[in-house]
């Protein structure tokens, strides 16, 4: 609660929170498209492959003004996209080994950059470790401003391309033959993922932001069937794990901020895979159970129906060992039919015999009906 | 005036021909079926035609212009298996798509957009579905979909991949009849079609492919024992059979 309260009144923490909550919905609105067109593999690639790029631009501009190092680590993602699109159209090489080849290629390469850094004595060299892992607290109210600013920027496109980027999601091929550019559409979405991905690294670094494209919208997916409701919970699911990574590693433990911005996402990924309705595991099972006990509970009421009709009187009693034979297999005949009494279907004669009431009799020939 | 003409299209992938010096002529008013074996070149010829794969070579004259200039007379199923169907959007949504050509870049689907969709989907049957998210579909509905998508595209050359694959016997009657419709107003519809017991009965034309064009003509000249032989080698035995017994 003390920390909540800090948001409000600790200057630095609330710049910090401002700063990750913006990259949280950046990257939750853009991982949606990302997550719905199975490219999750190539946020996880971009985002590796900008390390270098961040380093080079240091060693060339001997800054570490963050717009710069920022621009260099986009230039870096969209070399690493070209080549792996290279890779893919003249060698055999499918897209899933390309994104591999060039995720550990340009890492290993910007880790080694770092070494050559260290060696050198750059100055003003402290703090680019920043980028692996990230941290939250480097943020300062001025690169926040440039974050929030290509930002909305970003969001504006995606609204103005909305139904073109649902095409190209949805049915490219379609999209192309109405006349919809589709190659240049997809090289602009996969521009903006870049600067997504690109304004995330300071805070949450290029080892993890790939969970920042790809958690929140695999989240949203289970709980809407809904394109701008999936980005809309997306962005909200980004912006609440940003937040919270900044504020739990702000704390002064030490902690970087993307391992704990990836636990507090993975929290909400694991509660919505098991809790979301409709799509939820647990959801899933409860309404099978529910299904299932229905389907028991028709069968003894048609069963009870059955041997009724042998006797003229539809209210006749049947002895229970006589429904658990007919229900073989299936067990609980007993629990069954005290369900069967509790909605008032059935009675309950003397202890081991039972009879259909007149809502059972209709409930059972209702049921008949609509599965014949 | 034909409503499309196709002269000495050839494809390849990496050097392999998939498609041979194809030439066809296709009328205005006819319903055609393309048919040929698994890999002849049939979703290719489609997709060529409509420009999403460039050929090595060839020409395609739609009403006697380019593809690009008349793309506004043209509409597309493709196959149902090329989409996702747990993308999340609702049946009315892709009916929807069928507007964005009309509409070009940027503009919305407007209200009277909208009555479009629901007019076509009342066409397919499908009017009580339009909120329905696409994964709760089956086979027939999604391909009825894909239908009312084309219809409200208001083409007058329509091409379809597969249009009947995975349908049940219902859904294809539906379907047929909403082809034969297209045709009394004069529309042109080319469809890949893979059940050859019922094209004489379903189309007026038939192309046959194999790589290379086998045949193209009326269902009467195209249909031939001979020519079904020459398309489909030697797999065709048990065609014949039924033919024989037909006849």
């Amino acid at each position: 609660m003390d920390l909540f309260l800090e948001l409000f009144t600790d200057y630095t923490l609330r710049t910090v929170a401002l700063g990750t909550a913006v990259l949280g919905i950046v990257s939750g609105a853009l991982g949606t498209y990302a997550v719905l067109r199975r490219q999750s593999l190539l946020g996880d690639a971009m985002s590796h492959a900008a390390l270098p790029g961040v380093v080079l631009a240091f060693i060339i501009t001997g800054s570490r003004e963050p717009l710069v190092l920022l621009i260099g680590a986009g230039i870096a993602g969209i070399i690493g996209t070209l080549f792996m699109l290279l890779i893919t159209r003249y060698t055999r090489i499918r897209e899933d080994s390309a994104l591999g080849i060039i995720l550990s290629v340009f890492f290993g390469f910007g880790l080694i950059l770092l070494q050559v850094v260290e060696r050198l004595g750059l100055p003003n060299r402290a703090g680019l470790n920043v980028f692996l892992f990230g941290q939250a607290a480097t943020l300062l109210f001025r690169d926040v401003v440039l974050m929030a600013i290509i930002s909305l920027l970003v969001i504006s496109i995606v609204i103005l391309f909305w139904k073109e980027f649902k095409l190209l999601s949805f049915d490219s091929d379609f999209g192309a033959s109405i006349g919809f550019n589709m190659v240049w559409l997809d090289i602009l979405l996969i521009s903006l993922l870049v600067v997504a991905i690109v304004i995330g690294l300071q805070a949450v670094g290029v080892v993890l932001m790939s969970a920042m494209i790809v958690a929140p919208a695999a989240a949203a997916r289970q709980w809407t069937d809904s394109l701008s409701i999936m980005m809309i919970l997306s962005a909200i699911f980004g912006a609440i794990s940003g937040i919270s990574g900044a504020i739990i590693s702000s704390t002064g433990a030490g902690l970087s901020t993307g391992p704990v911005v990836v636990l507090v996402i993975s929290t909400i990924v694991l509660f919505s895979v098991l809790f979301a309705t409709k799509r939820g595991v647990v959801w899933s099972w409860y309404s099978r159970l529910r299904r299932q006990r229905m389907l028991i509970l028709e069968s003894v009421l048609n069963n009870m129906l059955k041997l009724a009709e042998q006797h003229d009187d539809p209210t006749h009693p049947h002895a229970l060992v006589v429904l658990e034979a007919m229900n073989h297999g299936q067990g609980g005949v007993k629990n069954t039919l005290s369900e069967l009494i509790k909605r008032g279907w059935v009675v309950q004669i003397d202890p081991t015999h039972f009879s259909l009431t007149a809502a059972g009799i209709e409930e059972a020939e209702t049921f008949l009906l609509q599965n014949n | 005036m034909q409503a499309l003409e196709v002269t000495d299209l050839t494809v390849a992938y990496q050097e392999k021909p998939v498609l041979w010096d194809i030439d066809l002529d296709v009328p205005e008013g006819i319903l055609m079926a393309i048919v040929g074996p698994n890999g002849a070149g049939k979703t290719t010829l489609i997709k060529s035609i409509l420009g999403l794969i460039t050929p090595a070579a060839g020409n395609v004259l739609i009403y006697g212009k380019s593809y690009a200039a008349q793309r506004h007379l043209v509409g597309y199923v493709p196959q149902r298996g090329s989409v996702d169907w747990d993308f999340p959007t609702s049946v009315l949504d892709v009916v929807l798509m069928g507007r964005y050509g009309a509409l070009g870049w940027f503009k919305r689907p407007s209200a009277a957009d909208r009555q479009l969709a629901y007019d076509a989907l009342e066409k397919v049957g499908m009017v009580d579905y339009a909120s329905r998210q696409i994964s709760q579909l089956s086979g027939g509905q999604q391909q009825r979909t894909f239908l009312a998508r084309a219809l409200v595209q208001d083409a007058k050359l329509y091409f379809m991949d597969e249009p009947f694959q995975g349908v049940d016997a219902t859904t294809e009657r539906a379907i047929i009849e909403i082809l034969q419709n297209l045709r009394e107003q004069g529309k042109t519809v080319i469809a890949v079609h893979h059940d050859l017991q019922t094209v004489q009965e379903y189309f007026d034309w038939v192309t046959l492919l194999n790589v290379r064009r086998i045949a193209s003509g009326p269902v009467a000249e195209a249909f031939t024992p001979e020519k079904l032989r020459q398309a489909y080698g030697g797999r065709i035995a048990f065609l014949k059979e039924e033919k024989a017994a037909g006849d």
